[in-house]
């Protein structure tokens, strides 16, 4: 027998990480998504026990600058894309650079360095692996996807669908329901 | 996100393909570590090694002796400790069906074998890039798919 599970990546994660630093006896406060207040200095030992404790989950502290840019830029795109509402419409560099405090040139330019891809793909990648998710996961018809990922019209959600996968949404659509059939006759 | 090396598993039997890819890797910015074998078989028993680093992604041709690359494809998918590699297809035939049925069995990537070198280079670039993005960016994997 098998049974689908939906989880909420954001509370695992919160969840696991008070936990591990509940443990270790330290006060702290979560910012959010992906930053930790402490409440006072701590011993690179003490960080070394906290990633000890979070590596079996995948977690694991970021120590140099450029990589804490980094995620802090993915974290925004991917807040950004995931808002349960429509996406909002306002310019993404415009708001990445508020939102991080950096000149949008230089926030591009380290994500292009250190990452193999530009945001602006980023951001392409995460909103077609959104669509993907809600095309599986949701009963919503395609021109409501594309509405609420913002594009400006169905073909152009498709266009950018097949450039970004090579594949049509209902192609995507029927391999991943032929692939869970495929899954349960093997059972 | 760090500097470690992307490694990468080939098997082709054809030696002229196998430096085609070869040298399409090493002239990609990106740092890759090749591992090369000559069949399905081979494939199969160097996965099978003890202690061996596992590949982030496979690259297998279709049509090869002694074992094809749909019976390595359905063998990798069920061993417990393989299954969640990449594996990228790819053939130098492609029918729309050909290319679902393989997605089905649980290929990540569909290529067809370009004739040109720059056009090879610009695919492996693009299997390699959003593969790591799985890798480091928490993407679903039961989502990527990707024809090319």
């Amino acid at each position: 027998m098998r049974i689908y599970i939906k989880f909420e990546i954001n509370k695992t994660c919160k969840k696991i990480l008070e936990d591990q630093l509940q443990k270790l006896g330290l006060e702290y406060s979560l910012i959010s998504f992906g930053e930790v207040d402490l409440k006072s200095n701590i011993t690179s030992k003490q960080i070394q026990e906290i990633n000890t404790g979070l590596q079996n989950y995948g977690i694991e502290i970021i120590e140099s600058p450029k990589n804490i840019l980094i995620q802090k830029i993915k974290d925004t795109v991917i807040e950004m894309v995931y808002m349960d509402e429509k996406l909002p419409t306002f310019k993404t560099s415009t708001y990445l650079a508020e939102k991080l405090n950096h000149r949008y040139g230089y926030i591009s330019k380290m994500f292009s360095e250190i990452t193999f891809t530009s945001i602006e793909n980023y951001i392409i990648l995460q909103k077609i692996e959104r669509a993907k998710e809600l095309i599986t996961i949701t009963e919503l018809t395609f021109t409501e996807i594309a509405w609420q990922l913002n594009f400006s019209s169905m073909a152009h959600f498709s266009n950018q669908f097949k450039s970004t996968t090579g594949l049509t949404p209902s192609a995507f659509q029927r391999i991943m329901q032929r692939k869970k059939e495929n899954i349960l006759e093997e059972k | 996100m760090n500097n470690e090396p992307i490694h990468v598993l080939l098997a082709d039997d054809d030696e002229n393909d196998r430096n085609f890819f070869v040298t399409a890797f090493s002239e990609l910015k990106i740092k890759t570590v090749i591992h090369v074998v000559k069949d399905g078989i081979e494939l199969m028993e160097h996965l099978a090694q003890d202690g061996i680093k596992l590949p982030h992604v496979i690259f297998l041709d279709l049509n090869m002796p002694r074992k094809t690359g749909m019976e390595c494809l359905n063998e990798i998918k069920k061993i417990q400790h393989l299954k969640d590699i990449s594996i990228a297809i790819y053939s130098t035939s492609a029918s729309e069906q050909d290319i679902e049925d393989t997605f089905v069995k649980g290929a990540n990537v569909y290529i067809k074998k370009p004739s040109s070198f720059a056009t090879l280079k610009k695919i492996l670039k693009e299997v390699i890039t959003l593969n790591w993005q799985y890798h480091t960016s928490g993407l679903n994997r039961d989502n990527f798919l990707l024809s090319l």
